[in-house]
């Protein structure tokens, strides 16, 4: 069958912006009943190229093809008649709607001058039940899960008729069981006909799922490969350009005096119930204690209740032998806390001030960059001079504002400010969450190298990988409670999954 | 210095210059269809604003409340708030000042003078720091409390007239003392005794004062990085309760400092107001046009004072209803926030080349 005409090909796409060439000559092909990854870092061109195919962006020069037939994408109503669709990374969805509503949006099934729900909503049962996506057509997308909700979002394209689906970037907000479920769902859709675009940096998925493989860097195709005839290191090595190890390289780590204390903390929230119930644990210098969890699970409340952003009900939270519960963020991070957020774009940066800014936003207040109630502009750009070459945050300028950068590199700068506190703890909350491989990495030797300073480093992941890779111990929490503490040399997967499914407790292995 | 060339880059204020041109067309059509002679109405608008020294210094005199209640609403924007209350701000700021003008004698001008200044911004800002205190603690919405405020504002500023202030029989307080004055003897003078004052000065410092404060210090940085991402802002440990205070503190001095003018430096006394004057509505318009930046408030307010004070010459010169101007105000404050109006009507003059950009 991939003999046959390609469903989709573009020829010599080259799309230019202001300053950089987004897509160079790109050529790529898609057969019917294929799925197709599409494989690059960050930055390097795949969205611009996915945009250009669902008709956002008109490429400057090259042509796209459909069935053979060469066609104008001028919009995405052009796309989606053409049978393409695109599951976008963030949703766009009408929260307070139906999923039947959200469906239909745009393309009501009518009955005079009402909208025809009942027919509606069958048809969304129909599509739902001959692809194995399973919703509730009545359910409001606010009460239904990240899982379901993307679901709608397939639902959505396959009812506009479309038979080229785009995916875009579909695991990143995914839990590990959502994910094998998309899996299911995308080798159901290439059985039943489609043809599936799918773009990611994530090449489990690739090596699980895709049939071909297409590298893309810095704009440009490095190869096309058959998923088959590759290997996870020789493709990011291709993506990156150089070659990535896989392994974390770690020393054993030096052990030295308890940094955290965190003791039977409750916290409850506003509806008065406990989102953190009697949790304890600690954290000693040269060590990386990883939590392990389901999203959920008090995750959040626990970090901001060490950084000072919830109040605490009971219990103590003890840096360095001081109490720091229920004081100031910024007295806590003066006792020598720092912190990466969960969510970068929410907590972790100010996407209108520009990259120098943003660098300060923790010391701004101090010397030199304050004089007199003055900012100091000399030292703030000196300072964002100097943290943008030692942790190779790539931006055209300090005065860039951080929304232009890329999500690596704005981690990157987070990080930067972190670490150059020169922190005795460092929280690190979903640190690598939504990064490419060339970024994991940076981000994962930071912390070690924090770790090998002597530091006491938290990290809290819901990437079961990235916790047996990079923790010296790990801890698991449960509805806001430390159930067991394993160290990930005695530990596998299974068992931490259990762990953390609630149904398995194993208390103090290592601390007797 | 690189802020200071981004500001008055030519491209930040395309828009903004086109908007007005393209109001002043619409005024213009309008003008049209009722039978009058645009060319004739315009030309009599600006002769009425820069045809002699009277009232060019009354035009000068009509720009300086709206410059203030202009960076009011837009100091407040840049934390993320939204003051609709510069009209209540202003009318308690006009209150105290009269009060202290009016009760406070004795003292020597340059005592006297200042501090019915102090008074009118000091108490307009603690209106206004009501407003940020219900927010920042108890989370009600700066919309709503600072529209409640005006009215509170209003009434209040009409009872203390009626009640402390007033001269028996009439609709106005007494005059206020002489050493309360702020006009500007000597440019009156010259200016065929237009109500000059000395506000229009701390008008100017206030803008420079926006820029500074917003740009260069540690406090402005604070306030910007609130009004951007308030979560980031409180992760990094800025207090954003605090600065949301702050913020509507400083941004009703300016509303209560444009009250204060109005009778220290004009009226010499405040009359009992049967509606509310509306300098704190128009300071929206003021920063809309501006868009939130302080030398763009500058000459949106410059321009704001024009039409409105040109309007009457206007009806003089060319019959035609002086609330035109309202129609060729709104138009452009329309183009201002239909931006895509505008760049679509300039795209041929663009040319390729910003083609980028606009999207």
């Amino acid at each position: 069958m991939n003999a046959a005409t390609p469903v989709v090909e573009l020829k010599q796409i080259t799309k230019r912006f202001p300053g950089i060439v987004a897509n160079d000559s790109i050529s790529l092909q898609l057969h019917k009943g294929e799925i197709h990854a599409l494989l690059g870092e960050n930055g390097a061109g795949k969205s611009t190229l996915m945009n250009i195919v669902f008709g956002l962006y008109q490429p400057d020069e090259g042509s796209i093809e459909v069935n053979g037939k060469p066609v104008v994408i001028d919009s995405p109503n052009k796309a989606i008649e053409l049978g393409i669709g695109m599951v976008h990374q963030h949703f766009k969805l009408v929260e307070p709607f139906t999923v039947t509503e959200n469906i239909i949006l745009g393309m009501e099934p009518k009955k005079g001058f009402n909208i025809d729900y009942k027919s509606a909503a069958e048809q969304v049962t129909k599509l739902s039940e001959q692809y194995g996506l399973q919703v509730n057509p009545h359910a409001k997308i606010q009460d239904i899960s990240v899982g379901m909700q993307q679901r709608v979002e397939i639902i959505k394209t396959l009812y506009r008729g479309a038979d080229i689906l785009i995916f875009d970037e579909p695991t990143a907000v995914l839990t590990p069981q959502e994910i094998a479920e998309l899996m299911d769902i995308m080798k159901r859709l290439v059985s039943e006909g489609k043809s599936i675009i799918l773009i990611t940096h994530k090449l489990k998925e690739i090596m699980q799922i895709s049939d071909t493989v297409t590298i893309i860097r810095r704009g440009k195709v490095i190869d096309t490969v058959k998923t088959s005839e590759t290997t996870p290191s020789d493709l990011a090595e291709k993506m990156v350009g150089r070659n990535v190890t896989f392994k974390v390289d770690k020393k054993a780590p030096t052990i030295g005096e308890t940094v955290l204390k965190v003791s039977d903390v409750v916290s409850k929230n506003k509806d008065g119930i406990s989102v953190l119930s009697g949790l304890s644990f600690e954290v000693r210098a040269g060590e990386i204690l990883g939590i392990a969890g389901v999203d959920g699970n008090g995750q959040s409340e626990l970090i901001e209740a060490i950084t000072g952003l919830r109040k605490i009900d009971k219990g103590s939270i003890m840096m360095l032998g001081k109490e720091i519960s229920n004081l100031p963020p910024r007295k806590i991070t003066e006792q020598g806390v720092s912190h990466i957020p969960e969510d970068r774009h929410k907590h972790g940066l100010i996407l209108d001030f520009t990259v120098s800014e943003n660098l300060v936003l923790e010391t701004y207040y101090k010397p030199p960059y304050n004089k007199g109630g003055f900012l100091n502009a000399e030292a703030i750009n000196n300072n964002a001079q100097k943290l943008i070459e030692q942790f190779d945050v790539r931006t055209p300028s300090i005065e860039t504002k951080a929304r232009s950068l890329s999500g690596g590199n704005q981690q990157k700068a987070i990080i930067a400010r972190e670490i150059d506190k020169n922190p005795e703890l460092l929280i690190a909350a979903q640190p690598t969450r939504g990064l490419d491989v060339g970024a994991i990495e940076f981000v994962q030797k930071q912390l070690i190298a924090q770790r090998d300073q002597g530091k006491a480093v938290l990290l809290i992941s819901f990437e079961l990988d990235e916790i047996m890779n990079v923790s010296d111990r790990i801890a698991v929490i449960y509805e806001g409670k430390i159930v067991g503490e394993v160290l990930p040399e005695e530990t596998n997967d299974q068992e931490l999954g259990l762990m953390m499914a609630g149904s398995k407790k194993r208390v103090g292995d290592d601390r007797g | 210095m690189d802020k200071f060339r981004k500001i008055f880059t030519l491209d930040n204020y395309i828009v903004p210059v086109a908007a007005v041109i393209m109001g002043l067309f619409v005024g213009a059509i309008v003008m049209l269809v009722g039978g009058y002679d645009p060319i004739l109405a315009y030309s009599s608008l600006f002769t009425q604003v820069f045809g002699d020294m009277y009232d060019f210094g009354e035009a000068i005199r009509e720009m300086t409340p709206f410059i203030l209640t202009g960076l009011a609403v837009a100091f407040a924007f840049r934390a993320g708030l939204f003051n609709i209350g510069a009209d209540g701000q202003l009318l308690i700021g006009m209150t105290a000042a009269t009060f202290v003008g009016i009760k406070f004698t004795g003292l020597p001008f340059y005592i006297h003078a200042p501090l019915a200044v102090i008074a009118g911004g000091l108490f307009g800002g603690l209106w206004a720091a009501i407003v940020g205190f219900l927010k920042a603690k108890r989370g009600i919405n700066e919309v709503i409390t600072s529209i409640m405020m005006n009215w509170v504002g209003f009434y209040g500023a009409n009872y203390v007239v009626n009640h402390f202030l007033l001269v028996p029989g009439t609709q106005q307080s007494e005059n206020i003392a002489p050493t309360a004055s702020i006009s500007i003897h000597f440019l009156t003078g010259i200016f065929g005794n237009a109500r000059l004052h000395w506000g229009t000065l701390i008008a100017l410092v206030a803008v420079v004062f926006f820029y500074v404060y917003l740009w260069k210090t540690k406090q402005g940085y604070e306030v910007r990085a609130v009004g951007l991402n308030p979560n980031a802002a409180g992760y990094a440990g800025i207090n954003v309760g605090r600065n949301i205070i702050k913020t509507m503190f400083i941004s009703g001095v300016f509303a209560g400092l444009a009250g204060a003018f109005q009778v220290l430096g004009v009226f010499q006394y405040q009359s009992v107001f049967a509606s509310s004057p509306g300098y704190g509505f128009d300071g929206i318009a003021v920063a809309l046009l501006g868009m939130n930046n302080p030398f763009g408030v500058l000459l949106a307010a410059i321009l704001y004072g024009t039409l409105t004070y040109g309007s009457a010459g206007m009806s003089f010169g060319a019959d035609v209803p002086p609330e035109l101007v309202k129609i060729v105000i709104g138009a452009i404050i329309f183009f201002i926030a239909a931006q895509g109006i505008v760049r679509w009507v300039l795209g041929p003059f663009y040319g390729k080349r910003k083609k980028e950009k606009v999207l």
